[in-house]
């Protein structure tokens, strides 16, 4: 936990993708065990500064950042930043659920193995508490050894969710995570967030503004690499201060 | 755990609802107790507290936007939200009501009341209880016990028309007992508009459990 009781910071944080500037001096803090939603048109900005949590971006050509970026306090583009144990502590789900081609099992083991965090004695009981922990475990406990690849959307959402649980991240980063799924399905994962919340930070990004006030406590408006606004989500949807978000949440553009 | 969150948080503001209501009980029943005892400190203490219950009103209005703005209720949470902002109008009017009584007793001159008071504090008992009845009618979405409720305004009524014809004669027989009667007269009639508005709390339950709004 950091002094400021802000899971990540974001310090007048720009970044390029070789001439082009996608984000521009973003200040931003996300508090800790809260949901914050990130919310714009599409190419606000809003996914890359999401990536810009786990250095998602690194791998593309011609990115460059200026500013800072504190996880849990610490300065993640520093030039003696660890990179896995950023990985670790940072955990992210996409849009569409990406279960590894092996069984249930071995999706949650994976993270274990790779990252050596426990004895493999141990796994049953690790298995079974994320599975639990995203409310998976009644369905798949007989199921645990067939194919991650056979269960539904939802449940290989929450697979992959629940995947990211052992390695103890403190912040789960969640790009559209219910975009591939149907309305109830979403509504499930949106429940699960605020369970999660109790012992994760959650960030989400996500282009459907009625996920951003139903399951969020702060809510971020970006606008061409701007941070908009950024507050709690029962003002921004009540009482915005700029025009600019009452205008996109009244769905007068983007 | 279908929208359990969004659940939570209609069960937080019923909660607060079943609070305002009781304000709004106890408010009535002092008035009523100031008005026996012809107290004017209590009095003007009841009118100075009625500020809290229209703050508690603003509370609630104010949880039913963010609930609208951020959770687009549809169908019978709709309904419910609707109905929560209708209910908090009526038992911030009620309140009104025991304020409008408090302000009689301020008016009040020195001298003993007109007579004991026997059917008004009867009228305020059964307000109250109509009012707890409807709002524990309103939690648990009871339309039986909503119909049953907005019979009893018919015995309200009935005391009211007792009380005024009864006061009518004690003004028939002596013009001195006028001022002190037409108070009684107001208070009873405060206690009546109360009762009153319960129905509408009442025709409220109906449409959010039924989707029908019941017409006279």
């Amino acid at each position: 936990m950091s002094m400021s009781g802000s899971a990540i910071e974001t310090r007048r944080l720009d970044l390029y993708y070789g001439d082009f500037q996608a984000l521009t001096a973003v200040d931003l803090k996300v508090p800790e065990r809260e949901v914050t939603a990130l919310i714009g048109p599409s190419g606000c900005g809003k996914s890359t500064l999401l990536r810009v949590f786990n250095r998602m971006n690194d791998l593309i050509d011609g990115v460059r950042v200026n500013g800072q970026v504190l996880v849990d306090g610490k300065d993640i583009y520093a030039a003696d930043a660890d990179l896995l144990r950023l990985r670790e502590k940072v955990g992210m789900v996409f849009q569409r659920p990406n279960p590894f081609p092996l069984s249930v099992f071995e999706n949650i083991a994976f993270g274990l193995a790779v990252h050596q965090l426990a004895p493999r004695r141990e796994y049953d009981s690790i298995v079974e508490q994320a599975l639990r922990a995203v409310l998976l475990w009644d369905d798949l406990k007989d199921r645990l050894h067939r194919s991650a690849l056979a269960l539904s959307l939802e449940q290989q959402q929450r697979l992959c969710i629940a995947r990211v649980l052992p390695l103890k991240p403190q912040v789960l980063l969640m790009d559209e995570p219910c975009s591939a799924l149907d309305p109830i399905a979403t509504l499930h994962i949106e429940e699960l967030m605020q369970k999660l919340k109790q012992e994760y930070t959650i960030v989400i990004v996500t282009h459907n503004m009625q996920q951003a006030a139903r399951a969020s406590d702060r809510t971020g408006f970006m606008y061409l690499g701007k941070l908009i606004e950024f507050g709690a989500t029962a003002k921004i949807f009540t009482q915005p201060a700029q025009e600019l978000t009452e205008n996109y949440i009244s769905g007068r553009f983007g | 755990m279908s929208r359990e969150h969004f659940q939570n948080m209609l069960r937080e503001v019923e909660h607060e609802l079943a609070g305002m209501g009781e304000m709004v009980i106890a408010a009535i029943d002092r008035s009523v107790l100031a008005l026996q005892h012809v107290d004017k400190a209590e009095a003007e203490r009841i009118i100075r507290d009625d500020a809290a219950i229209n703050c508690k009103r603003w509370e609630i209005e104010n949880q039913c936007v963010q609930l609208f703005a951020t959770q687009q209720p549809v169908a019978g949470d709709l309904r419910e939200i609707v109905s929560f902002m209708d209910l908090i109008t009526n038992l911030e009017r009620m309140a009104d009501h025991a304020k409008g009584i408090a302000k009689i007793v301020v008016m009040h001159d020195q001298t003993p009341l007109l007579k004991p008071l026997i059917d008004i504090p009867r009228m305020a008992a059964k307000a109250g209880e109509m009012i707890r009845r409807s709002l524990d009618a309103f939690i648990t979405q009871d339309v039986a016990a909503a119909k049953a409720i907005m019979a009893m305004d018919d015995e309200v009524d009935a005391l009211y028309e007792q009380i005024f014809r009864e006061l009518l004669t004690y003004m028939m027989e002596d013009p001195r007992t006028i001022t002190r009667a037409v108070y009684l007269i107001w208070i009873s009639h405060n206690l009546e508009r109360i009762a009153d508005r319960v129905t509408n709390i009442c025709e409220r339950i109906i449409f959010m459990v039924t989707g029908e709004i019941c017409g006279n």
